[in-house]
């Protein structure tokens, strides 16, 4: 069924009894062309791209639990493209240009909200620094704006900014990113790719795969073995546990990043704020929470859960940006597993086993890229070849030399 | 998150700092396959989901490097050693 105003017109006079469900609990088929391994916002994505842009719609997502209870449904739902590098800038404007049009082509309301995020300088240096990034991505056609004192004054007056050791002196303004609701673009998607064929499997672990020769060609499952011409992986915070049992080691390490949200307020913060002096970030979700968060733990860690001195970390950069916070109560805090790679920038490239795919290696930016990230996972698969927004995201370029070292860290992936 | 320190005691996480995988070690530049090795020590991991061999660095502490046995799934510690006994970080 499309959803439209009459449809919810008409069920609201029928009682809300024609609703039918937004996509079919599958079972597994023995064989598919396509099977992508992770019922994420990526996987489903890359899905709906396969057979929308594609018309490749012999495709299964297996997912080991229920669509979108991995990262797709721990993030901070902040949806932006303010990067410097050439690699990473037009993958990440693509994907902004997908989300703008993304209710629209999947018929289902996703919360896109472009509120504009702001980056906070407190130093000159780091003022230069934003300069150069705006520049950069003015460059590559992306809107941003500097903003001095009293410019973020008038937007928001009740930030620190005579903070004794961190005043601020202005912020960077991307003015066409926000947020959008996680869950609700795992559902579109999902309902949309179910509507073009695609099957959906939930409750199926990939155990292992099957393989002829060097070639994979298809998977053992907790459901029985499926086969299928190509097998993508986007299962990002387990990435190396899946292509460990092809035998690959991937330049990734998963780590814990830990998420919070407030108890419900009247609307206070009505934009995305990050912090310029310590890593703190900050949107109010439209029930009223307060959604923040920071740094990963910085150690490996598989756990979903946090520990206590990042928690801190955090809300002391909170407080140091906004004092008011201090007078609220936490209502949740949660933990998710990031696949952090060695250079802070993600992996959508072919591997060295034929019939395997890999997208992987998105740090803690993996929400934003959802729908870039399946289009151009979807035409690697579909057409043998990179997309032309993502082909400096290669699994080979920590050997070439070719990295994308977007924050300028070096190879320790609890730094990026 | 509380690490035994095998010179302080139990102590809580935020006295130590996070090198990373302790199986690694530095190769040998001069040898042959030095390009491959190097590429495999710095940008490779074994990543795993149970057992890791990790070092920390008790920075707020007695300044000592430890290797410690922690389950990546739980974050229960098995054990903790110093550096000094079961080899410096490579």
């Amino acid at each position: 069924m499309r959803y439209s105003f009459l449809s919810i017109l008409a069920n609201g006079l029928s009682g809300q009894k024609g609703w039918a469900p937004a996509w079919r609990d599958a079972a597994p088929k023995p064989a598919y062309d396509v099977i992508i391994v992770g019922g994420g916002g990526h996987g489903l994505a890359t899905a709906y791209y396969l057979a929308k842009v594609h018309g490749i719609r012999n495709v299964a997502v297996l997912e080991k639990g229920v669509i979108g209870s991995g990262n797709a449904g721990r993030n901070t739902t902040i949806i932006r493209s303010n990067y410097l590098l050439p690699g990473n800038e037009p993958f990440y404007e693509w994907s902004m240009k997908l989300w703008e049009g993304l209710e629209q082509e999947l018929n289902y309301n996703a919360m896109v909200s472009q509120r504009g995020i702001l980056n906070l300088f407190h130093s000159d240096a780091q003022r230069d620094a934003y300069a150069r990034r705006g520049n950069a991505m003015r460059l590559a056609g992306v809107d941003s704006e500097l903003l001095d004192k009293a410019r973020v004054k008038a937007m928001y007056p009740f930030l620190d900014f005579d903070n004794a050791r961190f005043p601020i002196q202005g912020g960077l303004l991307q003015a066409r990113a926000g947020t959008a609701r996680h869950d609700a673009v795992v559902w579109g998607y999902a309902r949309a790719a179910d509507r073009l064929g695609v099957d959906i499997v939930q409750n199926c672990e990939v155990t292992g795969f099957i393989r002829e020769g060097d070639a994979i060609v298809g998977v053992e499952t907790t459901r029985g073995p499926v086969r299928a011409g190509k097998v993508a992986v986007a299962v990002a915070g387990s990435s190396s546990r899946v292509a460990g049992m092809a035998g690959l080691r991937l330049p990734i390490e998963s780590h814990v990043l830990q998420a919070f949200v407030s108890e419900g307020l009247k609307p206070l913060v009505d934009g995305v704020i990050t912090f310029g002096a310590g890593h703190f970030y900050i949107s109010q979700s439209d029930k009223g929470g307060l959604v923040f968060g920071g740094d990963i733990d910085g150690y490996n860690s598989y756990a979903q859960r946090g520990n206590l001195p990042v928690i801190e970390d955090v809300c002391e950069g909170g407080m140091a940006l906004m004092p008011r916070l201090g007078r609220l109560r936490l209502l949740r805090h949660w933990g998710g597993i990031m696949d952090m790679s060695m250079d802070g920038s993600p992996i959508i490239d072919r591997t060295p086993v034929p019939g395997l795919y890999l997208n992987a290696g998105w740090c803690y930016g993996g929400f934003k890229a959802t729908p870039a990230s399946g289009w151009c996972f979807a035409h690697l698969l579909a057409t043998g070849a990179p997309h032309e927004t993502a082909g400096a995201f290669r699994l080979d370029r920590f050997r070439t030399g070719h990295l994308i070292d977007e924050k300028g860290v070096g190879a320790q992936p609890n730094l990026h | 998150m509380r690490i035994p320190c095998p010179y302080c005691g139990e102590r809580d996480a935020h006295e130590f700092a996070y090198l990373g995988d302790a199986t690694v070690t530095r190769p040998d530049p001069a040898a042959a396959d030095a390009a491959q090795a190097f590429h495999d020590y710095v940008y490779l991991r074994d990543n795993p989901a149970g057992a890791h061999q990790e070092w920390w660095y008790h920075a707020n502490g007695c300044r000592q490097w430890l290797r410690v046995a922690r389950d990546t799934r739980t974050h229960a510690i098995a054990a903790a050693t110093s550096a000094r006994v079961s080899g410096e970080p490579a």
